[in-house]
Order: structure tokens, then sequence, then C-alpha cells
């Protein structure tokens, strides 16, 4: 079966400083892939030259099994929360709409249809009731609720996630990670750069392992190792992990 | 009322239709935190006017729109090189590209033949209001029903109205995307939309704006008219709809009402002389943009204020 993401040797730069070196890994329908390593090691980046956000100096990236341009339809990209203007003066439903410009058109009105489906994508991240609210009147877990939302709205087969879980109160912890093993059990691609090692294990069912370069990546029991973290994260490994 | 119709109702609609020509891209260039660029079109859409009227001989018409919108193209085109070349911020690439711009056009003006015709420097700063009389409503006001008499109103006037209409059509048509790619441009590049045209496309709608505005108030004041009632309209609502809504109502109150006190105010207060039209259009704005943020700091916190990028917010119910 064909991977939902492919990237073979690619290589980008930012500012001529390379950030990421060589980089080839897969990324299967059905799977939940984490994608660690310590701060500067390119994984945000991996992520936006995946989407050609970035230009690659080097390297290929598919989309199962093609061009990006050929299956848009079927990639959600989650950026990080800090990078838009959360003082915008759009409602929550607004942003989730967004994620569903392929089927709300340019400039048709609103059909009850697009309005359910928004809804729908906001009660699966628990957020119904916020609805009508301004997106700066949110939380920090709020916020990044509705760009779940937002991504599921789409209804995409590739879910390339950047830091979900950073900085959120411990619901909506619980919420993402329970959408993100209901999108994996229907066959789903998900991708997300990780920051907390101690809960790998538990959410995630693969892992790549990143320091610029690959250290490891495959299943998290053989990928994500005393021996893998010490390579990738050096002295610097968190004392949790350490032991 | 007579000399209300020849002197001031066509002053006043002009101002208000610019006005509003100039609050719609403006409302999105202070949303994307642009108000700069606002700014640069203002200006750098003088070497257009002059360019294309030293071509075809003519200060109207197709051929100044396009100079203009080529204008706003070269200084955008100078500003990202600028900003790649001399790697400085984009702010500070605006600044020159927009002062070296306008600076070449006062002096294309000054050096050509161009400024003993109809264009002229004070003119360019200024604006020109105060030229829109409507000859033919000396006849009374059996002109407003006369369409013989409205033949000789001046051609500025269904000019600009034609500018506004095109471009109130343009963002009706492109809201979304337009609203996507400020948002979250980086989402919107992902989802496949030309995040880079759509910035271009509001670039050009700006300079359209700036022209119809220049004409009416000036290159220096035009500024006024793209920022400050979407500015202050931004302050009174956190629904971009009712944002817009409020914007246009703000434009047509500034526009009018600037002329009109322009004209009339020193007279109430018995003094005999009237003031510029577009430095009353100007300062009204100032003063509703003054009233806005009195009233959003007495209410705080309100949501329309910009709020701490990490933690939680309080929320505050919408008013109703």
């Amino acid at each position: 079966m064909t991977d939902a993401l492919t990237i073979s040797g690619l290589t980008l730069s930012h500012d001529g400083l390379r950030v990421v070196e060589d980089v080839s890994a897969r990324f299967p329908a059905g799977q939940l892939t984490a994608i660690v390593g310590p701060n500067g090691a390119g994984k945000s980046s991996l992520l936006k030259g995946a989407l050609g956000l970035m230009s690659a100096d080097a390297g290929e990236v598919r989309f199962f099994g093609g061009a990006l341009a050929e299956h848009r339809a079927r990639v959600a990209y989650m950026p990080q929360r800090a990078a838009v203007d959360w003082d915008f003066p759009v409602r929550v439903i607004d942003v989730v709409l967004m994620g569903m410009h392929r089927q709300t058109g340019f400039w048709r009105p609103l059909a009850a249809h697009n309005r359910n489906a928004a809804l729908t994508a906001l009660d699966r991240v628990g957020m119904t009731d916020f609805a009508t609210r301004q997106i700066g009147a949110l939380s920090g877990g709020q916020q990044q609720r509705v760009f779940m939302a937002r991504a599921l709205a789409q209804g995409a087969d590739l879910y390339l996630l950047d830091e979900p879980f950073a900085g959120v109160d411990a619901a909506t912890e619980a919420a993402i990670a329970t959408v993100l093993q209901d999108l994996r059990d229907r066959g789903a691609a998900v991708v997300a750069v990780h920051h907390d090692l101690a809960s790998v294990a538990a959410r995630f069912d693969r892992v790549l392992m990143l320091n610029r370069r690959v250290i490891a990546e495959g299943p998290v029991a053989s990928s994500f190792t005393p021996e893998t973290l010490r390579q990738a994260y050096g002295g610097a490994l968190p004392p949790i992990l350490a032991a | 009322m007579t000399e209300f119709l020849m002197l001031s109702l066509v002053p006043m609609l002009v101002a208000a239709l610019a006005a509003c020509a100039c609050a719609l891209p403006g409302n999105f260039l202070i949303l994307r935190r642009q108000a700069m660029l606002g700014d640069m079109m203002a200006h750098a859409v003088l070497p257009g006017l002059v360019t294309a009227f030293l071509i075809t001989g003519r200060v109207e018409g197709a051929a100044v729109y396009a100079g203009a919108v080529g204008a706003a193209l070269l200084a955008a085109g100078m500003t990202e090189t600028i900003t790649r070349l001399a790697r400085l911020d984009p702010g500070a690439a605006m600044g020159i590209t927009f002062t070296t711009l306008f600076a070449a056009g006062v002096v294309l003006l000054e050096t050509t033949g161009a400024s003993e015709v109809h264009l002229d420097v004070e003119h360019a700063l200024y604006g020109n209001l105060e030229s829109l009389v409507w000859l033919e409503a000396a006849a009374g006001p059996g002109a407003l029903t006369d369409p013989a008499a409205w033949a000789g109103l001046p051609p500025e006037l269904p000019r600009m109205a034609l500018i506004l209409a095109g471009l109130a059509l343009a963002l009706a048509l492109f809201r979304r995307p337009l609203v996507m790619a400020s948002f979250d441009p980086i989402h919107a590049a992902v989802a496949g939309l030309p995040v880079r045209l759509i910035s271009t496309g509001l670039m050009v709608a700006t300079a359209l704006a700036a022209v119809a505005a220049f004409a009416a108030v000036g290159s220096i004041l035009t500024i006024a008219m793209l920022i400050v009632p979407a500015a202050t309209a931004r302050l009174l609502t956190d629904r971009l709809p009712r944002q817009i809504g409020l914007s246009l109502l703000l434009a047509i109150l500034a526009g009018a009402g600037g002329v009109v006190l322009g004209g009339y105010g020193p007279l109430w207060l018995g003094l005999g002389f009237s003031v510029s039209a577009s430095g009353m259009i100007a300062v009204l704005a100032g003063g509703m943009l003054a009233l806005a943020a009195i009233r959003q700091g007495r209410s705080t916190p309100s949501p329309a204020r910009p709020l701490p990028k990490t933690g939680p917010a309080p929320y505050k119910p919408p008013m109703s």
C-alpha cells in the first residue's frame, strides 16, 4: 500500500543554515507518527519543507504517491497556534469553515449542511458551545481545539500537525488525543511534531527521531529507545527519560 | 440651497465615495497589519499618474488608473528587492520606496509641462475637491431631477462610483479567500490558495482606491481615508462584516461631513473664510477614531483589544 507521505533525501536551509539534512522517512496510513527531537532539530521545518512552504535544496516529497498539488484536498495541516493573529475578527465557526473552502466555494452563500458539518467538527473537539465566539476570547487550549476542528472539517486522509499538544490544558490534551486516535482508527495517517517525550509511547505508534538528520525511524518499541534518545538529545536528555 | 447644490453637493458625494472605496481595502490592510502598505500606495501612485499624463496628455480615464497600478506594482517590486538586497525590514524598505517614488513624481511634475495643466504639486498633495462644481445647478433644485443637468455633473462623480462598485464587487466575490489568506496565510497556502496573488490583488485594489482618493483629497490625506475609518470600525466590533459596514458608514460621515464642515464650519462660527475640505475630512476621521478609542478604553476588558498571545483570556459576552 502507498504511504500517505514519503520523504526522500530532503535537505532544507533557512537563512543559509542547514536545518534539515538528507532526511528520508515514510508515514503510513492508519498510523500515528510523532516527530521528536531537541530544539532546533528541524521538526517544524520538515513539515513546512514537505508542504512546500520552504523551498528544498534537495530531495523529493510524495503525497499518496504523487505531488501535493494533486492531493491537496486529502492533506490537512495545522500550524503552530502562535502562527496566527488571534485578535482577528472572526468567530470560531468561521475558522472551522475555512477548512471546508472546497465545499463552501468562493462566493456562494453558506449552505445549511456546510454549517452543520462545521458544527460536527467542533463537536468532536467539544467546542460546539463556542461556535459563535470571537476567537480572541478563547483560552490557548480552546484555540488549539478550534485549529483541530478546522483540520477535521477538511475530511483529509493525512494530518500534519505542528505541536498539537504544546501549551494546552489537560482537557484539551485529552480531547485532541482522542480525536487523533479516532482518525488513525479510520485509516488516516497522522503526523505530529511532539515535544513531550514522556507521552510518546502512550500517544503514538511510530516515531521519527530527528536531529537535523534522521536518528531513528519506525515503531515506537524499536525506535524510541534510550540509545536513540541519547543519540538525538546527547547530554540534554530530560531526567524523566535518562533513567 | 442653489449655492449648496453648485458648490458642495458634488464634493460631498465624491469625498464620500472615495472614502468608501478606500475603506474597503483599508479593512484588510488593518487586519493584515499592513497599514504602511496603504501609505506606500497613497504616495507611490503619483509618478504613475504623472507618467500616464505625459503619455496620454489627460489626467483622467483608464490610462491614469493603469499608470497608478503600474506604479503600485513597481513599488511592491522595489520594496521586495530592497528588503532582500539591503537586508532591511519591510517597513523600512517601504519607507524608502514610497518617499523615493513620490519625490520622483514631484520632480517629474515640476520638470515637465504637467504642472501647468491640471496636475500641480499642491493639488497632488492636498487634493482638489473644491474644484468640483456643478454649474447646471445654478438653475435651482430642479437640476436634481433634470437629466440634462446631470450631464453637466463633473466626470469625477461617476468615475468614483464606478471604482467603488468595482472594489465592492471584487470584495464580494473574493471575500472568503481574502479572509482565509489574511487570517492564516500558511494554512491558506497549504490549502492551495494563491496567497501571493491574493496579496497582489489587495495591493492593486489599494492602489485603485488610492488613485480615487488622490483626486479628491491628495496623497497626504489619502492614507487617512485608507486607514482611519477601518481602524475606527475595528475598535467598535469583533465581527468582520459589521466592521466593514461600520467603516463604510464612518467613511461617508467623514467624507461628506468634512466637506460641509470645511466649507461652512468657519462661517457658522462667524468667521469669514472656509478651510480645506480634505483637511477637515482627515480631522473628522481622526476625531472619530479618538472617540472610539476613548469608548474602548472605558469598557475594558473587551475582546476587541489585543489579548495576550499565550494563556487563557477572560471571556466577555458580546454586547447586545
